[in-house]
């Protein structure tokens, strides 16, 4: 028997997916159809791909007000891609089939983020507050490297990386979006049967080690997922820096528990049902384009002021 | 039996332990002491495989520690740290529950759930048991901490300064029910204590450290004199008796 609250939400999403695929649905339907559908799919694998991976993240670090995309990771990927039609032209980078691309972006995004977050929590595993300026230094210097490249491209170089350097729901490739759901099945599979070891490994390394878990190599595991998920989400529309921040704080003030049989699946409602119901309301009621992700990140941000403000997490 | 040879421990080139031989005897109360720094917690550590020392074993039973699995250790010893802190909101019940962990994972039965109702009932902690940990005071939360040890049902059981947030009642209460686990359930307890008259009136046997090494050790009655303690400490410790126990005065 499910939790109730969690009953709720998912009803919440799927009001919210109905409304956005059937309301004002006139002309050709079922082309619209489809437009839609798409990308009702990728606001979904985003939402679940953002919430999960925060959740993660913050039971991995310990702390209530990290987020992967303060550490950094949205913009390793970002500068991840740029190397990429940098060093492949942009004639190359578009002969990379979608499918195969992503695919290989998100094994060299992974590769990239355990070697360097592996190696941050290592070090600085004594000092929390130390881990996240290093962090955040580090996420700098990536933007920073980013746009140093994107200076030396040529123009049409540029328009090609400048497509993936903000959050846009529109305009989702098919293949993409196929190897994003088919990493993100894989990766939920994996992680179900872990929820219990997670709330273990929430007690800190110290007491899940006495507890007998294999906390290091866990976590070396975890970091990997959280890699692969933050991929997900910025191939498919880019960069979301707040938006995990918000469905993990409203997951836990919703579920009051350190499970995490609830708090993921929570989090990974919500954040489908904010973008799912944020865009319907947009495209459909105020018809407005792409400017979601603006209104998301203020409400985002605005959050992580007040939760900074009040000084505990809880 | 717990038998650590030559254990050694440096943290970027200084020596924390050094050539540490000590055989601890189960089934009774072992305390370390020594001055700050002398290495006391580190030992705790190594003892539990919290840290891994640089050369040297530790030996349970004939058992070497580094070779047996995590989930194996965890059924041998529980350990309550020193700094307790927890990020997630967790209930009490559900915090003592998790020294479960280690016997039934997340499919706990009968016996395991009356097991935490045992822990809590010894820690006094039934009615703080829905309080969130975060909302208790700091000598309720580790009470909390070591329920959850208690729960975890080891032959042994490690506690780094644990009498550090209690008050009076719960300090003595505490190192009575160690003392009871130790004559009656057969168990193997080592503590960390920096309060001299509860090392020397509870424990059975001591082991004092100074600077990386051990000073000396062996059972409490024959060790505990005036000469060693002021040696130890750097510090005039005069032994009295009082009621026929030993009481140490040195605090003027």
């Amino acid at each position: 028997m499910p939790d109730k609250r969690l009953i709720w939400v998912g009803v919440a999403l799927l009001l919210a997916m109905a409304l956005f695929l059937f309301w004002g649905l006139r002309g050709k339907v079922w082309f619209i159809m489809e437009l839609r559908a798409t990308k009702l799919a990728a606001l979904l694998c985003v939402g679940i791909a953002i919430g999960t991976a925060t959740v993660l993240f913050q039971t991995l670090s310990h702390n209530r007000i990290m987020t992967p995309s303060i550490m950094g990771f949205d913009a390793l990927f970002l500068l991840l891609q740029t190397g990429l039609v940098f060093a492949l032209g942009s004639v190359g980078y578009a002969q990379l089939p979608a499918f195969g691309g992503f695919v290989l972006e998100a094994a060299v995004m992974v590769a990239a983020a355990v070697a360097l977050f592996g190696w941050l929590l290592k070090r600085t595993r004594q000092d929390l507050q130390l881990m996240i300026l290093v962090g955040i230094i580090i996420g700098l210097m990536f933007r920073a490297l980013t746009s140093f490249a994107q200076r030396l491209m040529d123009p049409s170089e540029f328009t090609m990386v400048q497509g993936a350097m903000f959050a846009q729901f529109s305009g989702v490739d098919d293949g993409a979006l196929l190897a994003s759901a088919v990493v993100l099945l894989g990766i939920l599979a994996w992680l179900w049967p872990r929820h219990a070891v997670l709330d273990v490994m929430a007690l800190g390394r110290a007491q899940a080690r006495g507890l007998g878990v294999a906390y290091d190599w866990l976590q070396f595991q975890i970091l990997c997922t959280i890699a692969a998920l933050v991929s997900v989400s910025t191939a498919l529309v880019g960069p979301l820096t707040f938006l995990g921040l918000l469905v993990a704080s409203l997951a836990h003030s919703l579920m009051r528990t350190h499970r995490h049989s609830l708090l993921l699946p929570a989090a990974a409602l919500i954040a489908a049902l904010v973008l799912v119901a944020g865009q319907t309301l947009f495209d459909r009621v105020l018809q407005l384009q792409s400017t979601l992700s603006v209104v998301i990140e203020f409400g985002g941000g605005m959050l992580f002021l007040v939760l900074l403000a009040r000084g505990h997490i809880r | 039996m717990m038998k650590m040879s030559e254990l050694s421990y440096s943290v970027s080139g200084t020596d924390i332990l050094r050539d540490i031989s000590v055989e601890i005897p189960a089934r009774g109360m072992t305390a370390l002491i020594g001055p700050n720094g002398a290495g006391k917690s580190t030992l705790l550590h190594l003892m539990s495989r919290q840290m891994e020392p640089m050369s040297g074993q530790v030996v349970i039973d004939g058992q070497d520690l580094a070779t047996i699995t995590a989930q194996a250790r965890a059924l041998k010893l529980a350990v309550v740290a020193q700094h307790l802190n927890i990020a997630s909101r967790i209930r009490i019940r559900d915090l003592v529950g998790f020294g479960r962990w280690p016997h039934a994972r997340n499919r706990p039965t009968a016996e395991d759930r009356a097991w935490v109702t045992d822990a809590m009932t010894h820690f006094d902690l039934i009615a703080l048991q829905d309080r969130f940990l975060d909302e208790v005071s700091g000598g309720q939360r580790q009470r909390a901490f070591i329920a959850m040890a208690y729960a975890q049902d080891t032959e042994w059981l490690l506690l780094d300064e644990p009498l550090n947030n209690l008050d009076l009642h719960h300090a003595r209460s505490l190192m009575a029910r160690l003392r009871d686990m130790a004559d009656h359930q057969g168990k193997s307890i080592v503590i960390v204590l920096h309060d001299l008259n509860y090392a020397i009136s509870w424990a059975d046997h001591v082991v004092a450290l100074r600077a990386g090494r051990v000073a000396f050790e062996g059972p409490v009655q024959a060790m505990a004199t005036g000469e060693n303690l002021s040696n130890l400490y750097q510090t005039p410790v005069a032994m009295d008796h009082v009621d026929g126990r030993p009481f140490a005065r040195y605090h003027r």
